[in-house]
């Protein structure tokens, strides 16, 4: 299909500038295209190599040891012998054995993104269903709150989130901070559902219904089964934004270390001056790679769930 | 002959039972629509509470504090009615640093905004054309936008770092820089172009270059999906005619993605415009980067002026909802016809 395609793209272009110009040797036509010819190449790997450079420096602190690297800051590989994990050693050992603790982060933001991915979802997916398929009322007002809670400055809603966790003593406990990413995602994750459910031809629950079906029913052997695809992608991307967040993990968790997330144990980290920085670049990898693997393993469907939220026409 | 007298007949005769049945079946849709009225509030509910409760009430309830008198101190009596006062507005607008804040933010969002959704734009032209191996580019394209954003934020700053940063190194050994440069921690940087001293608000630059790299890939997946909707034989006539490649970018592309650029601005400025962590990291709000959300964490945690907080929240939101809707108002229609 390839070939047949730029074999197709090919034949007008030199085509259209032979019949234009005849004899003219140097068109602007045959100009553009020849220096597109040479830009495009250039563009696309100065672009990947602004996206994967900052990636690539990352895994390659994380193992070096720190004299090498002030040493030899220039470096841009390392040899077999120079490879030293010692920084993952330190990172992920407990507080308790000299190390950073990051297992303890790790669990509590798997924790964290796994809660709200679960709650997440089992509240969206009944109300999506709910707003793509039924007439109820004040349902295009509650379309059009969702939509606002999306792009509400999250820095208004830290103020009085603080002030009552404060009050009630909540601060530090990981529940709380799962309760407000669910209020966070919960309207983008009703929103990309909805658009899916919508694309379900009603006539196969109306068929069901015939059957005898009645709606619990059909939703749970129809429409849940069909939306399969929808629903994952969106969970991966809750996962993705609850193991990514940082400023409410700020705000609720900071003073109790035992109940930090990877994102806040880095940040808060990278503050003193006692924790080498290669020790940390071995801790933005284990906050990076679960990520880079989920997004690769579900590339196709993922991207899918990230512009069915706002795409148009 | 036969047919046409049929009809009025059929016609005639048609009406008595369909009005009948019709009325039965008004009351049965009504029942039908009552039922689905219930059920549908009942499954939308979970999610009301939990955004009534999580968002809405936090909301106006920040609009309380925005004009009580609160401190961090005083927080253990603080409720929903208190002694409503203006003083936090008013000492927040005559505050020295908050309109140079609100000029940061705006400056960042823009030349954010404008940057990402530009070098989106070029990868989507660039990535348009089908060849070997362009999935997994795509796909590598888009880890700035899915990466975490400490840990992103964290390799910024340390290939930064003047003592042992890769990009000080490479500048102070290959281009020849006579010191080592603080992007992060530099105000101005005196610069001399063709001359011309100017001094260059580094610290600024350098944040607002993150946040492009960072969120250039959300306008490229944009403008891949919608490249792909458009038809190759628009391209494929304008070539036959003779346009030349930006001819034809010119006049048969950019307004096909105009609507889609549009949004995107949309949703950039208002994602950049809230913005916190990129530059709390990165700075921490130094270097001439404070932006107004910067600036209400510190009210809020270190000086904890819970009230003072709230207030600028309140306008940084105020401003950005005039902003939006002068948008939506002066581009709505284009959009709508889109």
């Amino acid at each position: 299909m390839t070939a047949v395609d730029r074999a197709a793209s090919r034949a007008p272009a030199s085509r259209a500038p032979a019949s234009r110009a005849p004899g003219s040797g140097f068109s602007r036509d045959r100009f553009e295209i020849a220096l597109l010819r040479v830009v495009r190449p250039v563009v696309i790997v100065l672009l990947v190599l602004a996206a994967l450079v900052p990636f690539y420096y990352m895994v390659l602190l994380s193992f070096r040891s720190l004299d090498s690297l002030l040493q030899n800051p220039g470096a841009l590989w390392i040899s077999i012998e120079e490879l030293d994990f010692a920084s993952y050693v330190e990172v992920l050992a407990p507080v308790s054995d000299g190390g950073q603790g990051f297992v303890v982060f790790m669990r509590n933001s798997l924790l964290v993104a796994l809660g709200t991915v679960g709650v997440t979802l089992l509240v969206a997916i009944p109300g999506a269903y709910a707003i793509s398929r039924l007439q109820f009322f004040g349902r295009r007002q509650v379309s059009g709150l969702f939509l606002a809670v999306y792009f509400f400055p999250a820095i208004l809603l830290a103020v009085p989130l603080f002030v009552f966790f404060t009050q009630i003593g909540l601060r530090g406990s990981l529940v709380g901070l799962l309760v407000v990413y669910v209020s966070q995602v919960v309207a983008v994750s009703i929103y990309t559902l909805r658009n899916y459910f919508a694309t379900i031809p009603a006539s196969l629950e109306e068929a069901a219904a015939i059957d005898g079906c009645n709606r619990l029913q059909t939703m749970r052997r129809i429409s849940l089964p069909l939306a399969m695809p929808a629903i994952v992608s969106n969970g991966l991307f809750i996962f993705m934004i609850a193991w990514n967040e940082f400023l409410f993990a700020l705000l609720f968790l900071v003073e109790r270390r035992d109940s930090w997330t990877v994102s806040l144990g880095l940040s808060q980290l990278s503050g003193s001056i006692e924790v080498p920085t290669t020790v940390l670049m071995a801790g933005s990898v284990i906050l990076t790679l679960p990520i880079i693997v989920l997004f690769f393993a579900s590339e196709r469907l993922l991207v899918g769930g990230l512009t069915a939220g706002a795409e148009k026409g | 002959m036969t047919q046409v007298a049929g009809g009025p007949g059929l016609a005639g005769a048609a009406p008595a039972p369909l009005e009948r049945s019709a009325g039965s079946r008004r009351t049965r849709r009504s029942r039908r629509s009552a039922e689905e009225n219930r059920a549908g509030l009942l499954l939308i509910s979970p999610t009301l509470i939990i955004v009534a409760v999580a968002v809405v009430l936090p909301i106006l309830w920040a609009v309380a504090l925005a004009f009580q008198n609160v401190r961090l101190i005083n927080i253990r009596g603080t409720g929903f009615i208190g002694a409503y006062t203006l003083n936090n507005f008013v000492e927040v607008l005559t505050s020295p640093g908050f309109l140079g804040a609100l000029w940061t933010t705006l400056v960042y969002s823009v030349c954010g905004t404008a940057l990402a959704i530009g070098i989106g734009l070029i990868a989507a032209l660039a990535l348009r054309k089908p060849f070997r191996g362009r999935g997994l580019i795509r796909a590598s394209l888009l880890l700035p936008y899915v990466a975490p954003v400490v840990a992103a934020t964290f390799v910024w700053s340390t290939a930064l770092n003047p003592q042992y940063g890769i990009v000080n190194w490479f500048g102070t050994t290959v281009l020849g820089w006579a010191e080592p440069v603080a992007f992060l921690s530099d105000r101005s940087l005196p610069v001399s172009i063709f001359g011309w001293q100017v001094e260059l608000p580094i610290a600024l630059i350098t944040v607002i270059c993150f946040e492009a790299w960072r969120s250039f890939p959300f306008a490229f997946l944009f403008l891949t999906a919608r490249l792909q909707a458009v038809p190759d034989v628009l391209d494929e006539a304008a070539r036959i005619d003779g346009a030349t490649p930006t001819q034809r970018f010119r006049h048969i592309l950019l307004p096909q993605l105009l609507p889609t650029i549009a949004v995107l601005c949309v949703l950039r400025f208002i994602w950049t415009f809230n913005n916190f962590d990129d530059i709390y990291l990165l700075t921490g709000g130094g270097a001439g980067t404070e932006v107004v959300s910067v600036r209400v964490f510190d009210y809020l945690t270190a000086r904890g002026d819970i009230g003072a907080a709230a207030a600028q929240a309140l306008v940084l939101a105020g401003i950005l909802a005039v902003l939006v809707w002068a948008y939506l108002k002066l581009f709505g229609r284009q959009e709508e016809q889109a």
